[in-house]
């Protein structure tokens, strides 16, 4: 009875003490976290509007069935998995901070998935009957969809990352040494999984023989050397950022070195699309509409040429940065190639992957998606949802993690010898 | 040591179980029993008799109240010792599109905001077959045929081997014994992935609420088939299954002035269909996919 007493008065310090976390910070934090609410909340009114008169508020049509939203999933997936992937290099090149590595990997994986779940969830036009996808309950088709495959190893790696850094985060606020042999199974079993849940959604595409752009073999590899490059890009911001506003100290060396990793990624990842581009230019058959479409444009329709030339270029500046070292180590050509990176990749596999795989479509049709307001906000909003699901993480994992937010009885001791 | 561990993993519970009771809540709003019920509605391959019945009554009085008309709707399972199947004679369609108008009369399809048809004739070039990618959607000329042209009417071409339904993650769409791929409306997501499958467009997505205009709609309905269908949903060509399981031709083949559709059942020797695939030269639209459509294209031969 007493101990359980104990039990609930730690659950609600717990929760006291994480209110206070997260409600206070500098200027900036508060101004950071405003920001993101209220993108999110006009994100959410423009989505009410699409749940109430249904999906004929965006610009898809049956020529383009997918658009900005499933764009978006396919780039998160990369993201989620090349945070974990960061694990293994983490390990080789012992990196001091290895912890907070691991737990700020599986923590980013965990933001990323949930919003390439959210992704998936507004691009469902009955949002209500979602429950029809839960196995057991609902009438899973697996394992003949691939879409089956992906709710399962979606919601497994999400499981998993939000486990993982739990667990350590849990040994932790009780100042105890984590059970590495109980809990590093797990983390390893995080990487193969990690490359599961891009090789699924790559296969995804892949297994469509109706739809000729994406039915190339090449598909999951190219997905995972560019999961590779955009990954890694924004995990380097974030350290910097993390070890500015905290005391967790992280060197440049370990910065360098994955930007490193990024160029040998950046360059695998240009020699496979390269690779696909000879083959359908070079053979030249009827199935190169799509990278017409993409690349020159089809018939006068060319929305995708700027957007795809201009990646192209940012993808191609970012490896020649990174692969000189004085550039790579130096601090302002190391985030200028990040940034190029990011929004680089994300161009290459978001729209430029789904959409030229619906134009022109089985029937030859073309129909020219741009997405609308509607999508557009949505899409910042569900962005909103994930950083600001992130820096809360954050905010109460790295006091966790370097001791300042830990059990009562050690608080109490800590504020003993601080007064003495 | 191990009374350590247990209320850690207790501390662990806690958490959770707090969690769980704070996100639950706003679920327990309140709902219309109705509501409640649609939400619930099981797969129709699930549904006992008695469960489909009251379904069926459910929709009746449903259907009646927002079109103001009684609705005949039939749940009739496929006839035994039936595989149906499709023949279109090229040579002879004028590209009149009175089959898709037939057949969005009879299967109640949106009319406008967005407009929906299961039947798409497309225009091409003479010389021309495979490539698709000059065919024309939206001729509109004086008079049909036109010079220089011919036409290729397409819709669902009911796979025996369907992309479709390997697609669908959740076994909303399924082939029926006599070979016609069918939807459940009231199962279906709307992830569209099934639209990203099919290699003949042969699925459409109401984007928006139907738009089915009271004096035009069509009563007697098949579950399966061309009962009114809901926002955000699939639907697709079922070869007018309320009427070939009542022995009746599919709405295209009456409506085709030329003659130029065939309907029948493949496992009777005697019929039309197997007339025309053992006499004419048939083929079939990307046969290449190994999709084995039965939807066979001919010329007078």
């Amino acid at each position: 009875m007493e101990s359980n007493q104990g039990l609930l008065k730690e659950t609600w310090h717990f929760y006291k003490r994480t209110l206070i976390l997260v409600s206070r910070g500098s200027k900036i934090y508060y101004a950071w976290c405003f920001f993101l609410l209220a993108i999110i909340i006009t994100g959410l009114i423009f989505y009410l509007k699409q749940h109430e008169m249904g999906l004929i508020e965006t610009n898809m049509t049956d020529q383009v069935s997918w658009g900005l939203y499933i764009a978006n999933f396919t780039y998160l997936v990369g993201m989620a998995a090349a945070a974990v992937l960061l694990v293994i290099p983490s390990y080789i090149y012992q990196f001091k901070p290895i912890k907070e590595i691991v737990v700020l990997g599986e923590l980013f994986a965990a933001s990323s998935i949930v919003m390439a779940i959210l992704f998936v969830m507004v691009d469902l036009g009955r949002l209500d009957r979602v429950w029809h996808m839960l196995p057991f309950i609902g009438s899973m088709n697996f394992p003949a969809s691939l879409l089956a495959w992906d709710v399962l190893v979606l919601n497994g790696y999400l499981i998993l990352n939000l486990f993982i850094p739990i667990y350590l985060l849990v040994k932790f606020y009780y100042r105890k040494e984590p059970n590495w042999k109980f809990i590093l199974p797990f983390i390893l079993l995080s990487i193969p999984w990690a490359v599961g849940i891009h090789t699924v959604t790559a296969f995804l595409y892949n297994g469509l023989a109706a739809r000729p752009f994406w039915n190339a073999s090449i598909l999951a590899p190219r997905f995972l050397a560019s999961a590779f490059c955009s990954g890694p890009a924004i995990i380097i911001i974030i350290f910097q950022i993390i070890r500015k506003v905290s005391s967790v100290h992280l060197e440049d060396t370990a910065l360098y070195k994955i930007a490193e990793l990024i160029a040998y990624a950046m360059f695998l990842n240009l020699f496979l699309l390269g690779a696909e581009i000879f083959k359908e230019y070079y053979s030249g058959t009827v199935h190169m509409a799509s990278f017409k479409y993409l690349f020159e444009g089809l018939h006068h329709h060319n929305a995708l040429v700027p957007w795809i030339w201009s990646a192209m270029a940012m993808n191609v500046t970012a490896f020649i940065l990174f692969l000189i070292p004085a550039t790579r180590k130096r601090l302002s050509t190391l985030n200028i190639g990040c940034i190029l990176i990011i929004i680089g990749v994300w161009i290459e596999k978001g729209p430029g992957f789904v959409i030229p795989g619906f134009v022109p479509d089985p029937l030859g049709e073309i129909y020219e998606y741009v997405p609308n307001l509607v999508e557009l906000m949505v899409s910042f909003g569900i962005w909103a949802t994930g950083f600001l699901m992130f820096t809360l993480l954050m905010k109460v994992a790295i006091p966790i993690e370097t001791g300042e937010f830990s059990h009562t009885e050690y608080e109490k001791e800590r504020t003993y010898l601080k007064h003495h | 040591m191990s009374n350590k561990n247990c209320s850690r993993r207790e501390f662990i519970r806690n958490l959770s179980v707090t969690a769980l009771a704070g996100l639950s809540l706003p679920l327990l709003s309140s709902c219309s029993k109705e509501e409640v019920e649609d939400f619930l509605q099981k797969h129709f391959l699930q549904m006992t008799d008695e469960e489909k019945k009251q379904v069926i009554a459910k929709l009746e009085r449903r259907y009646l109240e927002q079109f103001g008309r009684k609705f005949q709707i039939s749940t009739k399972e496929a006839l035994p010792e039936t595989l149906w199947g499709y023949g279109l004679e090229l040579s002879r369609c004028i590209g009149c599109r009175r089959c898709v108008y037939a057949c969005a009369n009879e299967n109640n399809t949106s009319r406008y905001a967005r407009q929906i048809h299961w039947i798409r004739v497309l225009r091409l070039k003479r010389g021309n077959l495979i490539n698709l990618e000059d065919s024309e959607h939206y001729y509109t000329p004086e008079t049909v045929p036109e010079k220089g042209f011919i036409y290729l009417p397409i819709q669902c071409q009911q796979c025996q081997n369907p992309p479709c339904v390997k697609a669908c993650p959740i076994h909303a769409t399924w082939q029926e014994p006599d070979g016609i791929v069918v939807v459940d409306y009231n199962w279906c997501i709307g992830c569209r992935y099934c639209i990203a499958a099919c290699p003949y467009k042969g699925r459409v997505f109401n984007w928006a609420e139907p738009n089915l205009p009271k004096d035009e709609v069509n009563p007697i309905v098949h579950y399966l088939g061309n009962r009114p269908r809901m926002k955000c949903a699939v639907e697709k060509c079922t070869f007018c299954i309320q009427r070939v399981r009542q022995g009746r031709y599919p709405a295209c083949v009456e409506a085709c002035p030329t003659g130029s559709r065939k309907f029948g059942n493949l496992l009777d020797p005697k019929s039309e269909i197997r007339y025309i695939i053992e006499r004419k030269r048939v083929f079939r639209l990307r046969e290449d996919l190994n999709t084995e459509s039965k939807f066979y294209y001919f010329f007078e031969s």
